[in-house]
């Protein structure tokens, strides 16, 4: 922690106890292999479409469904094994939605057949892209966009800068830091794909100077004169968020309602590039990835190795069960994840964390009245007023809601994090911005 | 692996939270406003405590009385009703009669907040309210000030009934700030910082409203811009003033320390709830508060501002707040 203040970060936000200690150390250990396997067609993007039928045997790493559209990706068996089942199952967010359930064989010895290695460089971008696309990889930051679409940018929008996201700003997640600690080479690697595809002229890494063991170990990757910049950025959450790891680079603001790419940034998640490199290298398509399994319940908190598809009671299971106090279940971190009505459910590609909590941390005070202390306004990366929203929100006020920009709100929940009142202000603005989505589509066809 | 008998929970994130809530934000102004009030205790005698006590009565009561209907019950256990029975007590002269202070704290909480709905939703300072109240109703309890005669002793008028004065047992003295104004004298700077003065309770020692203010600042109970921008205006504008007219305008070390300029700055201008939240509008309205006080003080009939000053600017606050919305992220500043 010396001087934070001299490092590089985006305005505003706040500083969550980071909770990474319990397993920022220990090394990512392999999950091992159980008995079925639940896959949603819908990973990130547009579900994709089944390649398989009931009854078929498939070998670890064979594409069992492909991409269906632009915005889509293929998606291969995590084990060698028989599909059961093409049906309905309980995706994480609750909904029932269409998967493939794959029976794992008992008896195989689980080896990848890897499929033909490709060299980039022999490929034009749009082979590239839909290479990538048929690797099934999408970013594993969290929010699970498939990764080729970024990678095919039109000709007036030059990328200047690659962008690396190596900040993990949520709190107990540190599958990313085990990444850049255990695989730098490969996480450098894919960026040099990407980065000379995308015809950038430079590679930036953006890490949480929390993890000077990962600075250190991409730093010694770069090699000497490449214009590969690994910046160490002040701890701060939403540090991650790609808009501001880009202000906190380059100082420069994403105009409201565009990209990246409008400023000339391609930004991607280390995992990712690890990933890529994968697929290109050694022709293993995206079928498992690291999780990190942590929080006050569970008895054994570890980064583990995960094939896609595995459920999380047998995960947990894996890291020697929870505590019987434990109380929410919890995937992805703990200011964006979402809780888990059920831990039958699948581990997903964009699932970055597993977590546990109990009654301490999950117990929510009672609520007061707004004070109007300004502390959500000192919290708001993208400068929105929340008390504002949030008071618009309980009324139902839709159209100062839009006049007061709710829809740039990234839902981040700084603002109900700091608010000394327990006021849910994120939890409002979700609401209504889902309502006024609703409203516009209803108005689009009378 | 978990039992069917354990229950868990939905809820949507963020499921961490900071260890910072409004009940335990009241309790530590709450305790550096009792550190003003043992202060005064110090200066006037046990009287200090005895209005204290009355005009907490009276703001409890209120709120006891007049519960505003939230679903969550009523505000008491956010200790907010102490808080402002204290801080009217804190703007009154010793000598005032108990049942005078109970009725300060009484109107503080009922006109001053509960008729606004309750907590957060009042325009005006609560406790300024109760004492505006007091200002027009009573002008002459309210500036009157005999200086202490002994620990225990109590004046005359402390008991007296309801609806009368009592008998001032003493003489009564000029505080600093009407001294300056009608008789141009100045107290000598080191009597008002360390608070051998009279005045009202909360107001004598700027040496103590310092510190409490430098603690509750660090310790991020309030917006740090408020009370800054309150004393950067009084030092610019008074100053300004000083260095023009010597001989009419004090110095601004004098305005500084004298009065209730650093007891309403640190306890009253900063209520959160009766300035604006957006940054930009922190500093508008601390500004005005300092302009205002110096105008107040040096141009206007009467000796002492903070109060209307304070009480101006919360009347303002709304539309400051309006016009100092920030510019969101990725845009230009909205027109």
């Amino acid at each position: 922690m010396n001087l934070p203040f001299r490092l590089q970060s985006f305005r505003h936000g706040v500083h969550p106890d980071d909770h990474k200690q319990g397993t920022e150390h220990l090394v990512v250990e392999h999950m091992p292999f159980v008995g079925r396997y639940v896959l949603p067609l819908g990973q990130g993007g547009k579900p994709a479409k089944p390649t398989v039928t009931r009854g078929q045997r498939v070998r670890r790493g064979e594409r069992i469904a492909t991409a269906d559209g632009f915005v889509s990706t293929s998606l291969h068996a995590p084990v060698d094994g028989t599909i059961v089942d093409l049906g309905r199952h309980r995706h994480p967010n609750g909904d029932l939605v269409d998967c493939i359930e794959i029976e794992a064989d008992a008896f195989s010895l689980q080896t990848i057949v890897p499929h033909a290695t490709v060299d980039p460089d022999t490929l034009d971008v749009d082979n590239f892209v839909a290479h990538v696309q048929q690797g099934g990889i999408v970013g594993l930051g969290g929010a699970a966009f498939p990764a080729h679409v970024k990678y095919k940018t039109p000709a007036e929008k030059p990328v200047r800068h690659f962008v690396l996201n190596g900040c993990e700003c949520e709190p107990f997640l540190t599958c990313d830091h085990r990444t850049m600690v255990e695989r730098p080479a490969e996480v450098l690697r894919g960026a040099r794909i990407i980065a000379k595809k995308l015809g950038a002229t430079d590679i930036h890494i953006g890490v949480e100077h929390n993890k000077p063991d990962a600075i250190a170990a991409l730093r010694a990757q770069v090699l000497p004169g490449e214009a590969i910049h690994v910046t160490p950025l002040e701890v701060k959450y939403p540090q991650g968020a790609e808009k501001m790891l880009i202000k906190a680079l380059f100082g420069q603001e994403v105009p409201a309602g565009k990209l990246p790419l409008d400023v000339g940034c391609v930004v991607n998640n280390v995992g990712t590039m690890v990933a890529i490199a994968d697929w290109f290298d050694r022709g293993i398509p995206l079928i498992e990835r690291v999780v990190t399994v942590s929080g006050p319940g569970v008895r054994r908190p570890a980064n583990v190795r995960v094939p896609l598809g595995t459920p999380v009671r047998d995960l947990l299971a894996h890291c020697a069960g929870t505590v019987p106090e434990t109380r929410e279940f919890v995937m992805g971190g703990p200011m964006m994840g979402s809780s888990l009505a059920s831990i039958d459910v699948p581990v997903l590609k964009g699932t970055s964390g597993v977590l546990a909590f109990t009654a301490a941390e999950t117990a929510r005070g009672n609520e007061f009245g707004c004070l109007k202390c300004g502390r959500c306004l000192d919290a708001c990366a993208n400068f929105l007023n929340p008390s504002v929203l949030a008071r618009l929100s309980r009324h139902g006020e839709f159209d100062a809601l839009e006049a007061n920009f709710v829809m740039d709100c990234m839902e981040c929940g700084a603002c109900s994090f700091t608010c000394p009142s327990n006021i849910p202000i994120v939890q409002l603005i979700r609401v209504a911005k889902s309502a006024i989505r609703d409203q516009k589509r209803k108005e689009k066809k009378p | 692996m978990t039992g069917r008998s354990v229950r868990t929970q939905l809820q949507a994130a963020p499921f961490l939270h900071t260890t910072l809530t409004t009940p335990r934000l009241m309790v530590e102004v709450l305790l550096c406003a009792l550190v003003a009030a043992l202060a005064a205790t110090w200066y006037f005698g046990l009287v200090a405590l005895l209005v204290v006590l009355a005009a907490t009565l009276g703001a409890v009561a209120a709120e006891w009385l007049l519960p505003v209907r939230l679903p969550r019950g009523s505000t008491l256990r956010d200790g907010s009703a102490v808080l402002t029975g204290v801080l009217v007590a804190l703007t009154l002269p010793p000598a005032i009669p108990l049942w005078m202070a109970a009725l300060g704290g009484f109107v503080a909480i009922a006109l001053g907040k509960q008729l606004f709905g309750g907590l957060g939703q009042n325009l005006f300072n609560p406790a300024l309210v109760g004492r505006a109240f007091l200002q027009a109703a009573f002008p002459t309890a309210i500036t009157t000030w005999v200086p202490p005669r002994g620990f225990f002793d109590v004046p005359g008028t402390t008991f007296a009934w309801p609806f009368l004065r009592g008998q001032l047992d003493g003489l009564s003295t000029a505080t600093p700030l009407s001294q300056m104004k009608f008789d141009h004298i100045a107290t000598p700077l080191w009597d008002l910082f360390v608070g051998d003065v009279p005045g009202s309770l909360g107001e004598t020692s700027a040496l103590v409203l310092l510190l409490l203010g430098l603690w509750l600042g660090l310790r991020r109970a309030f917006d740090w811009r408020i009370p800054v921008a309150v004393l950067l205006a009084v030092v610019v504008v008074g100053g300004g003033l000083h260095l023009v007219l010597p001989a009419r305008n004090p110095s601004p070390l004098f305005l500084l320390c004298s009065g209730g300029l650093l007891f309403g700055t640190v306890f009253m201008a900063t209520d959160p709830v009766s300035s604006p939240t957006t940054p930009r509008g922190a500093w508008a309205f601390g500004a005005g508060i300092g302009a205002l006080v110096v105008v107040i003080r040096n141009y206007g009939g009467l000796p002492e501002g903070v109060m209307y000053a304070i009480l101006l600017m919360n009347a303002a606050s709304p539309l400051i707040e309006r016009v100092t919305q920030p510019r969101p992220f990725g845009r230009r500043r909205p027109a």
